[in-house]
C-alpha cells in the first residue's frame, strides 16, 4: 500500500544525511511501528511521507509510493490533494498542533472543507460523527469549544478525529502519546487499535518508546542514524533481537527490578541534594531542582 | 462578558490614578494660582477673595474631585496666560488634533498592514534586505524633519496648503484645512508605518513557524488557506495591541508636527503652555491625552477578547 | 548554520555610526570655524569647499555648528540611556528575580507610567523641573526610559531564574547580589544590547524633538533639534541648513538602528 524505496534526505545545513537510504513497506490494514531515538531520522521519514519536508532546504531522492502515486516528487498541487484526503497526520503535542483561535469542530471539519463540496451542515454532521468515533463525549457541544477548553487527551482525540474524518488510506502518527499522561496514553492506544480494527485504517506509528510500540504494532522497524537496522514482527524482535542497537534499546526498558534500582538511586540523590541545600548560604533558598529527575520514567530512551 | 466589564473597570481605575498623579504633581509645583493670576501687587483682601473664588480654601481631595468633574462640566479652571477658562481654550483645538490623529491612523493601517504581510512573505534575500533597510530608514527620519521638507515642498512650492496658516475645519476653506492636516498626518505616520511593518513582519513569520501551521498544511491547505484561515487571525491580537500603542504615539508625534505645520491643535497649545508655565492648561491637556491613550488600550483589549477566546477567561489564575 | 559570517546589518550600522563618531571626536577638538563666529559677508552661502554645509543667516559655518550640536545631542542621548538602563536594569533584576509584592507594586506603577506616551511623559517632567536646561532634559528623558528598560530586563531576569546553572550557583552558596550581577547579568546581554540601541535612538529623537520645540536644549548650547527649528524659518533662503542638519540626525539614528537590527539577528542565530 505504502512503499518507500531507497529514500535519502540530506538537509543543507547538516553534514550527515538525516535519512540515508531506507526502504519500507506498509501493508494494507496494518500498523507498522517505527522506533528510534531522537535524531535517528524517524520523524524526517514521516515528514517525507506526509509531504511536509521543507523542500528548499534539503536534497532528497528515492521513491515514496502511496497506492502507486509518487509522494516525494509530486507537484505541490497534487500533494495538497493527497494531504488530508489520503494521508492523515497526528502530531506529538496536540495543544500546539491545534489552531488556538479556531473552534475544535471547525478544525476537525477543515479537511472536508478543503477536499469536499459539502455544505456547512453536512460538514458539521460528518465532524461530529468522527468525534464520536474517537470516543469524545458529547461531540455536539465540543464542536463549538476552543482547544484550550479541552484536556490534553481530548485534544489528541480531536486531532485524530480531524485526521480520519475523510477516511484516509494511511494515518501517520508522530509520537502521538508522548506528551500525554500514562493513563491517557493507554486509552489513546486502545482507540488506535479500535480504529485499525473497525475502520481498517493503515497506520505508521512513530515512537521512541518500545513499550508502546509493543502494545500496538504487529510489525516494527528500528532506525538508527538514518538507517533501518532491523525490521520484522514485533514479538520476534523483542525475543531475539539481532542487531546490537536493538538489543541495547530493549535492555534500556526498565524491568520491575531495574525500576526499583532507579527509584533507590533517585532517593539517594534527593537526600544528597537536600543536604547540599542545607549547607548553602542563608540567602539562596533550595528550590525544586529535584523535579527534573522525576521526568525520566516509563521506558523512555530519549 | 464578565471579563469585558472587568476590563472597563480597570480602565476607569487607571484613569483615576493617572488624573490624580497629574493633578497632584502640578498642584505641588504651581504655587498659588491666585497670586499668579493677580500679580505680585495684589492686596491681601483681593487675594483672599480670589482664592475663595477659585475654591482654593477647600481641602485637596475636594478640589481634585471638582477638577475631575470639570472634564464633564467644562470647568477646568482659568488659564494663567490667556485669562480665559481652560475649557474654552482647549475645546476647539481638540477636534483639530483628533482629526489629524485619525487621518494618521488610517494612513498607518492602510499602508503598513499590506506592506507588513508582504514583507513577511518575502523576508529572505534581496527583498528582505530592502524591507529591513527601508524600515530602519523610516524609523530614523524624525517627523519634524520630514515636516520641514513636506511643508516646504507641498506647501510653499506646490501651494497645496499654506504652512502656518490653518484655515479651520468649519471655515469656507475646509478642504484646504483637511489637506493641511493630511500632510501633517503623513509626517507623523512615516516612522510609525516602519515600526508597524517591522512588528507585523516578525509576528507573521513567528506564526508561520508554529506547529498549527504544519497541521494546516497536513490537511491539504494551500498557502492562501494557511494564511487566511489560520495565520491571519493568530497575528491579529499582537497587531491590535500594537495599533493601540500607535494611537498613543500619534498623540506624541502630533505635539511636534503641529508646531512644524502651524496647526492650532492641543499639541501646540501644550508646548506653549509648558513654555509659559501655564499649569492649569498643561494639567488638563496631559490628562486628556492620557485618557485618550488609556481608552485606546482598553478598546484594544476588548477587541482582542472578541478575537481570542483565551483572553475572555478573566484575570483570576 | 554559517557561523562566522559577518552580519551585514551590523557592519553597515557600525560604518555609519563610525562616520558620525569620527566627526564628533574631531568636533571635540577642532572645528573649521568657531561655531558662533558671525560674518555678514558670508550670509546664506551654499555648501562649498570652504563651508561644507554652507552658512546661515548670520554667516556662521553650519558644519562647525552641526559638529557641536551633534556632540550635545549625542552626549545627552548617552547620559539619558545610562540613567534609564542602569535604573531599569536594577529594577528589572530585583523584580524579575525576587518576584512577589515588590514586583507587583513596581510593575503596576510601570503600567501607569506607560499609559502616557513616552514623549508626553518627558514633556510633563520637563515642565515640572523647568524647560530649557540641558541637565533637566537629561533628567526628564532618563526617567522616561526607566520603565521600558525595567520591563525588558525583568523578563530577561525572570527567564533566567530557574535555569540550572543559576540553581547550582545558589546551591554553591552564592549570595543574591552575586547571582544577579555575576551570574545573570552577563547572560542578559542579548536582551540588553538591542534594547540599548533602541533606547539610544529614542533618546536622540526625543531630545531633538524637545529642542526643536524650544523646551529642550536652548542657546548658547547647540543641539541638532534646535538648529532644525532655526533652519525651518529660513528654508526658502538656505535649504541646505535643514537638509544637512536633518541628515546628521538620520545618519546617527539609522546607523544605530542597523547596529540594533544586526545584534538582534545575531543573538537569534545563537539561540
Amino acid at each position: 500500500m505504502l512503499e518507500i524505496r531507497d529514500l535519502h534526505v540530506q538537509f543543507h545545513n547538516r553534514d550527515r544525511e538525516a535519512v540515508a537510504g531506507i526502504s519500507l513497506t506498509i501493508r494494507d490494514g496494518e500498523i507498522l511501528g517505527l522506533v528510534g531515538e531522537s535524531g535517528s531520522g524517524k520523524t524526517v521519514t514521516a515528514m517525507s511521507i506526509a509531504g511536509l519536508l521543507p523542500r528548499k532546504q534539503c536534497d532528497y531522492q528515492g521513491d515514496i509510493l502511496l497506492d502507486g502515486d509518487d509522494l516525494l516528487h509530486a507537484q505541490r498541487a497534487l500533494l495538497r490533494q493527497m494531504h488530508g484526503k489520503k494521508i492523515g497526520v497526528v502530531f506529538q503535542d496536540p495543544m500546539s498542533a491545534m489552531d488556538p483561535l479556531m473552534k475544535v469542530g471547525e478544525q476537525v471539519a477543515e479537511v472536508l472543507r478543503i477536499h469536499t463540496d459539502m455544505d456547512a451542515a453536512q460538514r458539521r454532521a460528518e465532524a461530529v460523527r468522527a468525534m464520536a468515533l474517537v470516543e469524545l463525549q458529547d461531540p455536539e457541544s465540543l464542536y463549538d469549544k476552543y482547544p484550550h477548553e479541552l484536556s490534553g487527551g481530548m485534544q489528541q482525540r480531536a486531532m485524530i478525529a480531524s485526521a480520519i474524518v475523510i477516511r484516509p488510506s494511511l494515518l501517520l502518527l508522530d509520537e502521538p502519546t508522548t506528551a500525554l499522561d500514562v493513563t491517557i496514553q493507554a486509552q489513546i492506544l486502545e482507540l488506535l487499535k479500535k480504529l485499525n480494527r473497525e475502520e481498517h485504517i493503515s497506520m505508521l506509528f512513530i515512537s521512541h518508546n518500545l513499550n508502546v510500540v509493543r502494545k500496538l504494532c504487529a510489525r516494527v522497524a528500528v532506525m538508527q542514524r538514518g538507517l533501518i537496522v532491523e525490521e520484522g514482527e514485533t514479538e520476534k524482535i523483542f525475543r531475539h533481537p539481532q542487531h546490537p542497537y536493538t538489543k541495547h534499546l530493549i535492555e534500556a526498558i526498565p524491568t520491575r527490578e531495574s525500576a526499583r534500582r532507579v527509584k533507590g538511586e533517585r532517593r539517594a540523590k534527593k537526600a544528597a541534594e537536600a543536604t547540599a541545600a542545607a549547607k548553602a548560604a542563608q540567602g539562596a533558598a533550595p528550590s525544586a531542582s529535584a523535579a527534573s529527575a522525576e521526568t525520566r520514567e516509563e521506558g523512555g530512551i530519549r | 462578558m464578565k471579563s469585558a466589564a472587568k476590563r472597563a473597570g480597570l480602565c476607569i481605575v487607571t484613569m483615576l490614578i493617572v488624573s490624580f498623579l497629574a493633578y497632584a504633581a502640578f498642584a505641588l509645583i504651581s504655587g498659588d494660582p491666585a497670586q499668579t493670576l493677580l500679580g505680585t501687587d495684589a492686596t491681601p483682601e483681593r487675594l483672599e477673595q480670589m482664592r475663595h473664588q477659585l475654591g482654593l480654601d477647600q481641602p485637596f481631595m475636594v478640589r481634585y474631585l471638582k477638577w475631575l468633574l470639570g472634564f464633564f462640566t467644562g470647568d477646568l479652571g482659568i488659564s494663567y496666560s490667556y485669562r480665559q477658562t481652560v475649557w474654552s481654550l482647549i475645546a476647539p483645538k481638540i477636534e483639530v488634533t483628533l482629526c489629524m490623529a485619525l487621518i494618521s491612523f488610517v494612513v498607518i493601517v492602510a499602508i503598513s498592514i499590506p506592506a507588513g504581510i508582504l514583507a513577511a512573505q518575502r523576508s529572505n534575500g534581496k527583498s528582505g534586505l530592502l524591507s529591513t533597510g527601508l524600515i530602519q530608514l523610516g524609523m530614523a527620519v524624525p517627523p519634524f524633519f520630514t515636516g520641514i521638507l513636506v511643508s516646504w515642498g507641498c506647501g510653499i512650492v506646490m501651494k497645496w496648503f499654506t504652512p502656518g496658516d490653518f484655515p479651520g475645519l468649519h471655515s469656507a476653506k475646509a478642504a484646504t484645512a483637511l489637506r493641511h492636516l493630511f500632510f501633517a498626518a503623513v509626517c507623523i505616520a512615516i516612522p510609525r508605518i516602519a515600526m508597524t511593518v517591522r512588528m507585523l513582519r516578525s509576528t507573521v513569520i513567528g506564526e508561520m513557524n508554529r506547529s498549527y501551521v504544519r497541521t494546516a498544511i497536513s490537511r491539504g491547505n494551500d498557502r492562501r488557506g494557511v494564511f487566511l484561515r489560520h495565520v491571519l487571525k493568530n497575528s491579529l491580537v499582537p497587531t491590535v495591541t500594537f495599533l493601540a500603542q500607535t494611537m498613543a504615539e500619534i498623540v506624541g508625534g502630533s505635539i511636534v508636527v503641529e508646531q512644524v505645520f502651524g496647526i492650532p491643535g492641543i499639541g501646540r497649545l501644550l508646548v506653549a503652555s509648558i513654555s509659559n508655565r501655564d499649569y492649569p492648561v498643561v494639567q488638563a491637556l496631559v490628562v486628556i491625552m492620557a485618557f485618550w491613550v488609556v481608552l485606546a488600550g482598553t478598546a484594544a483589549d476588548l477587541i482582542n477578547q472578541r478575537i481570542d477566546p483565551r483572553l475572555r477567561l478573566g484575570g483570576g489564575e | 548554520m554559517k557561523k562566522n559570517k559577518i552580519n551585514g546589518y551590523l557592519l553597515a550600522g557600525l560604518i555609519l555610526f563610525g562616520i558620525f563618531l569620527v566627526m564628533m571626536i574631531i568636533g571635540l577638538f577642532y572645528t573649521p570655524y568657531s561655531p558662533t563666529a558671525m560674518s555678514s559677508a558670508e550670509k546664506f552661502q551654499g555648501p562649498s569647499a570652504a563651508h561644507l554645509f554652507g552658512t546661515d543667516n548670520f554667516g556662521r559655518d553650519i558644519f562647525s555648528r552641526a559638529l557641536k550640536g551633534g556632540i550635545t545631542t549625542f552626549g545627552i542621548a548617552l547620559a539619558t540611556i545610562a540613567i534609564g538602563a542602569a535604573a531599569g536594569t536594577l529594577i528589572g533584576a530585583v523584580t524579575g528575580y525576587f518576584g512577589g509584592i515588590v514586583d507587583d507594586v513596581l510593575m503596576r506603577l510601570n503600567d501607569a507610567l506607560t499609559a502616557f506616551p513616552s514623549f508626553l511623559l518627558a514633556l510633563v517632567i520637563i515642565s515640572i523641573v523647568g524647560p530649557g536646561k540641558k541637565y533637566n532634559v537629561i533628567l526628564a528623558l532618563g526617567i522616561v526610559f526607566i520603565p521600558s528598560f525595567a520591563r525588558v530586563m525583568r523578563t530577561a531576569f525572570a527567564s533566567l531564574r530557574d535555569v540550572n546553572y543559576i540553581t547550582s550557583a545558589k546551591l554553591m552558596g552564592a549570595g543574591s547580589p552575586r547571582i544577579l550581577f555575576v551570574h545573570m547579568l552577563p547572560n542578559t546581554v542579548h536582551t540588553l544590547l538591542p534594547a540599548l540601541t533602541i533606547g539610544f535612538n529614542n533618546a536622540v529623537l526625543a531630545e531633538a524633538s524637545m529642542s526643536f520645540l524650544g523646551i529642550g536644549v536652548t542657546p548658547p548650547d547647540a543641539s541638532l533639534g534646535y538648529m532644525l527649528s532655526e533652519a525651518q524659518s529660513m528654508f526658502g533662503r538656505a535649504p541646505w541648513y535643514a537638509l544637512c542638519t536633518g541628515m546628521m540626525i538620520v545618519l546617527l539614528v539609522f546607523g544605530v538602528g542597523l547596529i540594533g537590527e544586526g545584534l538582534q539577528r545575531q543573538s537569534r542565530e545563537v539561540a
